[in-house]
């Protein structure tokens, strides 16, 4: 299945700029679990055995041709559907979430695969239909299948998962040739809906977290907390930050789950400007080189699924690193290949598995 | 299977994936600017604020410079205490925090609540006291709720103690935190909201002195506010001890005495060659332990609404008529104005007529003829209403005054309150009836009438009759340290010297020699080989007749008389010399008992014997006769 020639094509670039950012959310993940004297902490070990099955994960989706997989969207598709039904039934609750699975020593997220789900069964969609994406109906056809795991994760509840999910599609259909009216259509019905959202979707703490961003010295201990101290923790590196486990805004839990979904900030804080310079400089590399695989792709199957899985990375990047600067309501979207996150890493080196396997495979038939 | 991509689609693919190249490259640069604002151009603020998050500055109390008895016994010194406080910045919800750490140790939260509104105006930042003199339980309880008691900490601090607990507490005073009303005066200034001071006694007057200088610490902390590691340590500096010429030995006999009488009053005993205070209490006292602890509503306002008013320092600030203390000034007058000779006599016939009025002497049946050693000796009132009579109230008052009588002493302590002995001049300034009448300076020869003196001024007259008339400043301080080991300090300058001639003064002596040692009303007093002199006195608190009215309407007022005991040892070279007032201790002789047990310490003190024990009450022998309890008694009574 995998020919040698294959290996010659392989973006070592892109693989390596991954694994890369990869081992530096190892890094901040040590630097900010782990106190002065002791050893590696448990989430380090977590994120470090995540890292050795992501890469085999890599290699699997690398090595298994991406068309064929298509053939076969429908029921890995399926698949992630039941497993999310599964979670809501039996999961495990954390942090107010029901969202894991235990299977021996792990607990798997499958809500961190759902991207990747959607995003091959919207390419395979998009892809194998003549027309590209150029009606309503392609729209609202992709929509549901959207709409379908994003409704099955935001009851987890998990918000913040669930609405990485839209992008993808957005993505997805704005490659496939959707026509730039229904685009703004679909924009206006957004805006449309943020205020009945505002009112009837959003949980309290939901708006509560909105409000508060928007001012948070309102109050500063309770709701606004997160998003000062986020300003407060980048604001304090400077230009070269304070050093490798020497910053105190995360060292000393000033900022909650600093391990978790603001690992950035303590970049930001350790390494200052020069190390947020660093990151972004590596995560805009990586999606750039993604979207030249998607140039490059032979056909509109690999092209759709590569912008799919890009446009949904790029948006949880994006997200983050705003939400870490306390420029973004807080919400659980982690920082893909570096936040802490067992599911949440192999599901990226997976999904960049595809993208490598789309660049890969440009000139075989 | 596969759809390849045709031109077409690919030109259009192109130029979308173009589009969401540009649109993520121009997002990655807005990022970049943010992260710029942030990191580069406000660093500085949010450095700061981060430096603020981390790190906490603690105040390290300074203990308070110890005081030491006059041989260098230890009389108030600190302990170790717990505070458990609030840093209001760390905490989320005060009152949320207030509530719990009230349901954790047990504190009154409505207390709580109070002392935080107190610090309302302070920085947030400044630590504020919640619960002084915490106990281990209190802490262990509030370590265990750490987590939902974010800015709570505890702290080990220095607190004054005191050993004696209710010993000479009105000399020590007591601390307690600066208030609001001090904090705005100018001699306060310095001194930090928060900061412990001397509240009254030694520890006011000799604040400065021996606050010493807190330090601080800088601590490094997490978000819950535990303490992670010390940055920086600015230790405290303890405040400079002070020797006080108080003898504990002497203290203690007084407390003792006092004590086994069951009555209350004052006492002061001084050195009469130096004006060092060896003792002197006021009773009933209080335990200024219960204020270095914090003390509590509940006991302060017991302390305030006690109707004997142990609060108040009755050696400085009661005033009470003399009596027959009062008659050694009345006949030293007589002698040196040249009104009498101490051979001069009078017949007693139990009273006497002046000015168309009757005047009683104590003794029904009369003295029959006396002079004045003999009268000094027997009290006789009869002799002081002629010999008052013949000088006139101006001269008494001004003898009186060289003796230290109705002038403040000035003593090292505040809030001393002038005593008073009437002149002419005093009543037109400041009476509605401007105009003295002879009949008033009678009752004013035996003590009486308007004539009210602090138990301080009688112990610096007794001092003054010992030295010979050299008014001597009654001090508490003998030696102070500026840094460089304890330094004798010089007693201050007496108030005022007056040559006395001493044959006149030998003849008052003799007098008071023969009240504890003749036939006379202080043998109680007496300690053999030591040539006690003295005087007793009886004081009405109010006229008799009145007394019975009174009586008859409130039982529960206490009416009796007030005792006095002045003295001086020995004779003629006196070494000591004081009061002891009993306040409605019904007889002069009744002081002369503790007196006893005061001067009978000193002087085995002194000559190396084994101190005697406290007396029991028994040994007090009190006499509790109270001939006006019941109806009767003449219009003057100057008693014993």
């Amino acid at each position: 299945m995998f020919e040698r020639r294959l290996y010659f094509h392989v973006d070592w670039l892109l693989l390596g700029a991954v694994v890369l950012l990869s081992a530096i959310g190892v890094a901040m993940i040590y630097s900010v679990t782990t106190p002065p004297g002791a050893r590696a902490s448990g989430q380090v070990m977590t994120q470090m055995y995540a890292l050795g099955l992501g890469l085999i994960a890599l290699l699997v989706c690398l090595a298994i041709d991406y068309r064929m997989l298509a053939e076969h969207s429908l029921f890995i598709f399926g698949a992630l559907l039941v497993l999310l039904i599964f979670v809501l039934v039996k999961g495990q609750t954390q942090m107010g979430g029901q969202r894991w699975i235990p299977i021996g020593p792990f607990h798997l997220q499958p809500s961190e695969f759902a991207r990747m789900g959607v995003a091959l069964m919207l390419a395979m969609y998009f892809g194998e239909n003549r027309r590209g994406a150029k009606n309503t109906t392609d729209l609202i056809l992709g929509g549901i299948l959207t709409a379908i795991p994003l409704i099955l994760i935001a009851k987890q509840p998990d918000l913040g998962t669930a609405v990485t999910l839209l992008p993808v599609f957005v993505g997805t259909a704005f490659l496939a040739g959707l026509r730039l009216r229904l685009l703004g259509v679909l924009a206006l019905v957004g805006v449309l809906a943020a205020p009945v959202a505002w009112k009837f979707a959003l949980k309290d703490y939901q708006r509560s977290r909105i409000q508060m961003f928007i001012d948070p010295e309102q109050d500063p201990r309770g709701a606004g907390y997160q998003t000062i101290q986020a300003r407060v923790t980048v604001g304090s590196g400077g230009l070269t930050g304070k050093g490798f486990r020497q910053g105190t805004q995360g060292q000393y839990k000033f900022l909650p789950v600093a391990h978790n979904d603001f690992i950035f900030s303590v970049l930001a804080e350790e390494h200052g400007f020069i190390g947020v310079l660093t990151a972004l400089g590596l995560y805009l590399f990586v999606i750039l080189r993604s979207l030249e695989a998607a140039r490059l792709a032979k056909d509109r199957l690999g092209a759709y699924l590569v912008g799919g899985i890009i446009s949904g990375f790029a948006f949880q990047v994006i997200y983050n690193v705003t939400m870490s600067a306390g420029l973004a309501p807080v919400k659980g979207i982690t920082l893909p290949l570096m936040s802490y996150g067992g599911s949440s890493l192999i599901a990226a080196l997976a999904s960049f598995g595809l993208i490598l396997n789309v660049r890969m495979r440009r000139f075989t038939n | 299977m596969s759809t390849n991509l045709m031109p077409d689609d690919r030109r259009s693919l192109t130029i979308r994936l173009s589009v969401v190249q540009y649109l993520v490259a121009v997002l990655f640069a807005a990022l970049a600017v943010a992260f710029w604002v942030f990191q580069i151009a406000q660093h500085q603020k949010f450095l700061e604020t981060a430096e603020n998050n981390r790190t906490r500055k603690l105040p390290l109390p300074a203990p308070r410079g110890v005081l030491l008895d006059r041989e260098g016994k230890v009389l108030v010194a600190n302990q170790s205490t717990l505070n458990i406080g609030l840093i209001r910045e760390q905490t989320r919800s005060v009152p949320e925090v207030l509530r719990m750490l009230a349901a954790a140790t047990g504190a009154d939260e409505t207390e709580l609540r109070e002392t935080v509104s107190r610090h309302r105006r302070d920085p947030i930042y400044r630590p504020i006291v919640l619960i002084e003199n915490a106990t281990w339980p209190q802490v262990a309880a509030m370590l265990a709720r750490r987590l939902e008691l974010p800015g709570v900490f505890y702290q080990e601090v220095p607190a004054r103690k005191y050993p004696a607990a209710d010993m000479a507490a009105h000399v020590f005073g007591y601390v307690s935190e600066v208030t609001d009303g001090q904090l705005q005066r100018a001699d306060y200034q310095g001194i930090e909201p928060g900061s412990i001071v001397g509240q009254a006694g030694v520890e006011l007057a000799y604040n400065s002195r021996l606050m010493g200088i807190d330090g601080n610490k800088t601590v490094v902390v997490n978000s819950v506010g535990r303490e992670v590691k010390e940055l920086d340590v600015n230790p405290p500096v303890m405040g400079r001890p002070l020797q006080l010429t108080i003898d504990g030995d002497v203290q203690k006999s007084i407390e003792d005495a006092f004590a086994a009488s069951g009555f209350n009053g004052a006492a002061v005993v001084l050195d009469p060659r130096n004006g060092e205070v060896l003792g002197f209490t006021s009773r009933p006292s209080y335990d200024p332990n219960a204020f270095a602890a914090g003390i509590d509503r509940t006991a302060w306002a017991a302390l305030n609404t006690d109707s004997l008013k142990p609060l108040q320092n009755r050696a400085l600030q009661g005033r009470y008529s003399p009596g027959s203390t009062f008659k050694m000034a009345v006949g030293l007058a007589g002698l040196e104005e040249g009104v009498v000779t101490p051979g001069f006599q009078v017949h007693c016939a139990g009273g006497a007529n002046f000015y168309g009025r009757r005047f009683a002497c104590w003794k029904k049946g009369g003295h029959g003829t006396v002079n004045l050693k003999s009268a000094i000796e027997q009290s006789c009132d009869v002799y002081f209403y002629t010999v008052g009579n013949m000088l006139g109230v101006d001269r008494i008052n001004k003898w009186a005054t060289l003796f230290g009588l109705g002038v403040k002493s000035n003593i090292d302590l505040p809030n001393e309150l002038q005593g008073l002995v009437p002149s002419t001049e005093w009543k037109a300034k400041y009476t509605k009836e401007k105009k003295w009448y002879p009949g008033e300076t009678i009752s004013v020869s035996i003590g009486q009438g308007q004539v009210a003196v602090t138990p301080v001024s009688m112990a610096v007259y007794a001092a003054t009759l010992a030295n010979g008339g050299t008014r001597i400043t009654p001090h508490l301080v003998k030696a102070m340290d500026d840094g460089t080991g304890l330094k004798p300090v010089p007693a201050p300058k007496p108030q005022s010297v007056v040559d006395v001639t001493p044959e006149k003064l030998e003849a008052i002596r003799q007098g008071m020699w023969g009240v504890v040692n003749g036939a006379g009303t202080g043998g109680r007093a007496r300690v053999v080989g030591h040539d006690v002199c003295g005087k007793t006195g009886t004081a009405q608190v109010i006229s008799n007749q009145a007394r019975i009215i009174a009586q008859a309407r409130n039982k529960n007022v206490d009416y009796r008389d007030n005792g006095w005991f002045v003295f001086f040892a020995p004779r003629d070279n006196p070494q000591v010399a004081g009061v002891v007032f009993l306040e409605h201790g019904i007889h002069g002789p009744n002081a002369a008992q503790v007196a006893h047990h005061i001067l009978e310490t000193f002087f085995a003190k002194q000559d190396g014997k084994p101190l005697p024990p406290a007396p029991t009450h028994e040994q007090m022998r009190l006499d509790y006769k109270d001939s006006y309890a019941r109806a009767g008694g003449g219009p003057v009574g100057g008693g014993q």
